[in-house]
């Protein structure tokens, strides 16, 4: 029953591999008919490389940072030297008269009660200068004359948390303070001290007698760091402030969010902002939002009249553009016997610095039935400079703690960790991933723990992912068919490097009966209609719905202009593989060109938007929503670790994930290896350190801020999943954030199973895997 | 970074006429020096880029020697003595089949440095002269002691990557690698003074503890260029090995190194034996005590790990970087146990 006008229609369902039944959904009249599974399709589920590859590494790519506008200024900031100072005075007299300075702007407000402005972390901006060139805007910026009284701080999350700390906010009543995730500013949470909290959300049950029915506890502290987005293209803009509007160029994972920001905040329409990101180097979570470098350059344009350029310099890209929190979470956990869980408690400490939201996520809560949960979430505020959403934000810290804490009660059970989750693990996708990926890794052969001869110890581990799986409302596309053939999709949508351009193309393809380079693809513009913010694993399950029922409108209008030529009905047609050809008489076909050629006008355009999930949402929340399923992802890693030098290597990783319908194997293969990466350079390697005594971080530059480098780079597989759940037009759904939660837990694990040894703390530098076996031999009689 | 000026030198004799600053004696110079001190000899360039950056070098004027023939290559001299030109890149150094025949530990040390675009830059003249990487020295916003200013920050602050050695006073580490293996070996090094004269330094004797002179790390003085380094003749009987360990598998800098250059006799007797540490100490560190207890002795597993241990006496380790004692132990145990041939049966004392 495959009604064209119908509200109901069949759609696949479930997993690939396994066979797949139908599931009936009710779908509105202008919502293209299902697809079959990938095997039936020509475009959809196939690896198509990248659209932008060839540009990028050619070098022809147009990042942000390229940008050159006739008669540009650029802008340089004077950043804060003291974590913790009152600014008495600012004098920017004598930078204004510099040299080729033809704007300066103070970036400190005075609140209205107060004597003076406040600093709270080292590198926080106080004032910009916009000159001819970059060397005499810096050249000013020495000018400019700060009258400091520096204040006592502490950058610290564990001495933040001492009654005798220096409080980084009186009140939380008047600040603009930002906020690096959830839970955000919910009101009438307290603030003691430096200590805001507890955020309660995902408590449940009753703990008290949760622990009392327990017969095994397990009950650990875990520390992970500071880990910054490390973007190799920093945060950059060029803003042209000019009679007709604002033209901005930006380095931003939201072109449309960004263009909301600038009219609400310089009072201007919609429609007289345009927001442009061809190629943007890296985002992670850290380029969603205008912010003050933003408004500054675009205010210094302003003032101008000239276009602006401002991009970070490293050093302040590492220190000042966001950042993951740290943590500090104390995890218990109760279990019967048989494995099935009485009791999860967790009191997570995390720093954002001076922002909100250092929470470390759901996942203690939500992953595992336990119908005793107490999840206590404390932001603790540090001189430091604000923390914001990255790559998982939230559920990476917290993997790192639970997924452990679940193996070592797995021990304690003396059960298999894959045995203990089949238990406690309600979702049947994550099962049927740890049954994959157990036979793929040869989960068989892992021994017991330290079992390994001295001095090189191999162990294996896996860890379990769990995120949301995101959906924007508020993203469209319009897509338009030209006389001569040329098919063009038009979206704000950015690509970021995920490669939604490329998904996008073969949707369309997919649905015109073409190939992907066939497409045209105009994105990254707010000029077009607006498209989803790539973040939250959200663009693909949000951008190509809409996609996909553009060009079924497209098709449909070309169909019935065809159709009257032909004098048959328009649902008699069918086009493949760049033919429209009549679906009872393959004979009688039409050339994709020759078709469009019958159109009345030089261009027809159809635009959609994203509409609800066929079976609705879980949630929804102005321009967002959250469907039914979960994404998951279950990884297992292999290491070897020097028990004499410390020194981990990650031998080889499996990642096992789903994401719906998968629409491009390749390009979902390299986001999963990519999160992987981020995640054993999290798990080994980064850390931002900040001194103690000045609160000046002590690596911003890549010698001392450690990243993953190819040399570490481990063998790396991926098993994906087709997981058909008819909730959409293309039933696609994310994967960014799941391929990189799991991962430091895994690698955890697995050093645990090398060395018997737990690894609390992150990064497990060599130093922290000679402390903790220095430990254990202390220990051994 | 300051604007500055460029002057290509096209002899040797040029270079020993002008008057120019060591890199040793510029972070001391504030303010920024004035026209007759602030020309400082730019070779590969690797260093000297990051420090003005980074504003910690100001200087006027770069006289670039790069394009000194004399100053490059390696060259075997009639008395056995194997002559490396300061200008000699890393990417050279690994590669020369001399090298990595006789001086293995040395090839192995520049190859495993930076990352292959810095290798083949980076100079062995600059490798030896290039200042150390403290952070808070790296950092203008901290006026460290080695910097004219009163106060170590290292101390009290993070000193993950600092001094366990000799630390007294500034806990800097030598940045060196390649000064670990060219100590096992006896180094020499040519130095051209002003006027032309040139004379030879041990290797030894080049490199200047904070208890000595707090502000510099070697003593060449301004006027002076480091020319070539020479390497006594190495008998074939003679085994040399290198290791080191870093946080990230490559282009990252050790956390320890060692250095090991040994004879052994057919019975398995250790007739000769320089060990040498990298990155645990102010300078190229030797581990006296371990050759002493090496020498005239028959090796073994055992008399090997007890040797290792010894080459850390006197180790007066900050609260943070206690890791390295055992690390570098076990480093100078296997550097040991490669360069005798010897197997590694039984690990260290577990």
């Amino acid at each position: 029953m495959n009604d064209r006008d119908g509200r109901h229609t069949k759609f696949p369902h479930g997993l690939a591999h396994l066979g797949l039944d139908e599931v009936e959904r009710e779908i509105a009249p202008d919502e293209p008919p299902p697809w079959g599974p990938n095997a039936e399709l020509t475009q959809i589920g196939k690896s198509v490389p990248r659209w932008d590859a060839a540009a990028k590494v050619t070098g022809k790519a147009r990042y942000t940072v390229d940008v050159e506008l006739e008669g540009m200024l650029h802008a340089a900031v004077l950043r804060s030297p003291w974590p913790h100072a009152e600014v008495l005075d600012l004098d920017l007299g004598a930078a204004a008269t510099a040299p080729g300075v033809r704007a300066v702007l103070a970036l400190l407000d005075r609140p209205a009660d107060k004597e003076a402005a406040e600093l709270r972390y080292v590198g926080q901006p106080i004032a910009a200068v916009a000159a001819d060139s970059l060397a005499l805007a810096e050249e000013a910026l020495r000018l400019i004359r700060v009258e400091y009284v520096p204040q006592a701080f502490v950058v610290d999350l564990e001495e933040a948390m001492g009654t005798h700390a220096p409080a980084v906010y009186a009140s939380l009543a008047h600040e603009e303070i930002p906020s690096a995730g959830l839970p955000g500013r919910a009101s009438g949470i307290p603030l003691r001290g430096n200590v805001r909290g507890a955020d309660t959300q995902g408590s449940r049950g009753n703990i008290r007698e949760g622990f009392a029915a327990a017969e095994v506890i397990v009950d650990r502290t875990y520390r992970t760091q500071v880990q910054t987005h490390s973007c190799m293209e920093p945060h950059a803009i060029v803003a042209s402030w000019h009679e007709d509007g604002l033209e901005v160029w930006m380095s931003t994972q939201f072109t449309a969010g960004v263009r909301a920001q600038l009219a609400h905040e310089f009072q201007l329409p919609l429609a007289r902002v345009s927001v442009r990101a061809q190629a943007v180097g890296g985002a992670f979570g850290s380029k969603s939002q205008l912010r003050l470098y933003g408004r500054a350059a675009v205010t210094l344009s302003r003032m101008t009249g000239k276009p602006v350029r401002l991009v970070h310099r490293r050093d302040e890209e590492q220190m000042d553009t966001g950042n993951r929190p740290s943590s500090k979470q104390n995890l218990r956990i109760g279990a019967r016997r048989d494995g099935s869980l009485t009791a999860i408690s967790l009191h997570a400490y995390g720093s954002a610095g001076i922002a909100f939201g250092a929470w470390a996520g759901n996942i203690a809560s939500a992953m595992y039935s336990c119908p005793n949960v107490e999840s206590l979430q404390y932001d603790v505020f540090t001189h430091a400079s604000p923390g914001c959403p990255m790559r998982g934000p939230g559920n990476t810290q917290g993997a790192f703690a639970l997924e452990q804490a679940v193996d070592e009660l797995a021990e304690n059970l003396a059960m298999d960790p894959l045995i203990l989750r089949d238990r406690i693990d309600p979702s049947v996708v994550r099962r049927e991933e740890r049954r994959l990926g157990a036979a793929r890794f040869g989960w068989s052969r892992r021994h017991l723990p330290g079992a390994d001869a001295y001095p090189v110890k191999r162990g294996m581990g896996m860890a379990q992912s769990l995120w949301p799986a995101n959906v924007q409302l508020n993203a469209a596309c319009e897509l338009q068919l030209w006389r001569d053939g040329r098919v063009e999709i038009l979206s704000s949508v950015q690509d970021i490097g995920t490669g939604v351009g490329t998904v996008l193309r073969q949707v369309v393809a997919e649905e015109l009966g073409l190939e992907p380079q066939q497409i045209q693809l105009r994105i990254g513009d707010t000029e077009f209609p607006s498209g989803p913010p790539s973040y939250g694993s959200r663009t693909t399950a949000s951008i190509t719905p809409p996609a996909r029922s553009a060009a079924w409108q497209i098709k449909q209008a070309l169909f019935r202009s065809l159709a009257d030529r032909w004098q048959v009905e328009p649902e008699a047609l069918a086009a493949h593989n760049g033919w429209i050809y009549l679906a009872q008489d393959h004979e009688r076909r039409i050339s994709w060109p020759d078709a469009a050629a019958t159109l009345r006008t030089d261009r027809i355009s159809a635009f959609a938007s994203r509409s609800d999930d066929y079976a609705g949402f879980r949630s929804r929340s102005g321009d967002a929503a959250i469907a039914l399923n979960d994404l998951g992802g279950v990884q297992f890693a292999e290491v070897e670790v020097d028990t004499e030098t410390g020194v981990i290597r990650v031998v080889r990783v499996l990642a096992v994930h789903d994401c719906g319908r998968p629409l491009n194997p390749l390009q979902i293969e390299s986001q999963i290896q990519g999160g992987i990466l981020m995640g054993i350079s999290y798990a080994l390697l980064e850390e931002r350190i900040l001194d103690r005594h000045t609160g000046w971080m002590l690596n911003p530059n890549f010698v001392d801020y450690k990243l993953l480098g190819a040399a570490d780079t481990p063998q790396l597989e991926v098993i994906l999943l087709e997981n058909y759940q008819g909730l959409s037009a293309t039933d696609a759904y994310g994967v960014a954030e799941p391929a990189n939660i799991a991962t430091a837990a895994a690698v955890a694990n697995a050093v645990y199973n090398a060395i018997g040894m737990r690894m609390e703390t992150l990064p497990m530098t060599p130093a922290k895997v000679l402390d903790v076996l220095a430990q254990s031999s202390r220990r051994r009689p | 970074m300051e604007p500055f000026a460029w002057r290509p030198a096209r002899t040797v004799a040029e270079v020993a006429e002008a008057t120019h600053t060591a890199a040793a004696a510029m972070l001391t110079l504030q303010p920024r020096p004035s026209e007759g001190e602030a020309v400082v000899v730019k070779a590969g360039g690797v260093d000297l880029l990051d420090l003005m950056k980074e504003g910690l070098l100001l200087p006027r004027t770069l006289l670039d020697i790069s394009l000194l023939e004399e100053l490059k290559g390696i060259s075997a001299l009639e008395d056995g003595t194997l002559r490396i030109g300061a200008l000699t890149t890393l990417g050279e150094i690994a590669a020369s089949p001399l090298i990595r025949r006789r001086y293995a530990a040395l090839a192995e040390a520049a190859g495993s440095a930076a990352s292959p675009q810095i290798r083949n830059r980076a100079t062995l003249g600059g490798n030896l002269l290039q200042r150390p990487r403290c952070w808070y020295l790296r950092s203008s916003a901290h006026h460290c002691l080695r910097k004219g200013g009163g106060h170590c920050f290292a101390f009290s602050g993070d000193h993950r990557y600092h001094a366990v050695l000799a630390n007294h006073g500034c806990a800097i580490v030598h940045p060196s690698s390649l000064a670990t293996p060219l100590l096992a070996f006896r180094a020499e090094l040519e130095i051209l003074s002003s006027g032309g004269r040139s004379h030879r330094l041990p290797l030894e004797d080049f490199f200047v503890l904070p208890e000595a002179d707090l502000h510099r790390e070697n003593i060449l003085k301004s006027g002076e260029l480091l020319a070539a380094v020479h390497l006594p003749p190495q008998a074939s009987s003679r085994h040399s090995s290198y290791l080191e360990v870093s946080e990230r598998a490559a282009f990252d800098w050790p956390l320890a190194a060692a250095a090991v250059n040994l004879q052994m006799d057919t019975e398995g007797r250790c007739q000769y034996a320089r060990v040498a540490l990298g990155a645990v100490a102010p300078i190229p560190w030797r581990a006296v005590q371990t050759e002493v207890l090496l020498e005239g002795e028959i090796l073994d597993a055992g008399r090997v790990a007890s040797a290792a241990k010894a080459g850390l006496q006197g180790a007066t380790p900050l609260p943070h970087n206690t890791y390295k004692l055992p690390l570098a132990v076990a480093l100078i145990r296997r550097a040991v146990l490669a360069a005798a041939q010897l197997a590694d049966e039984e690990g260290g004392a577990h």
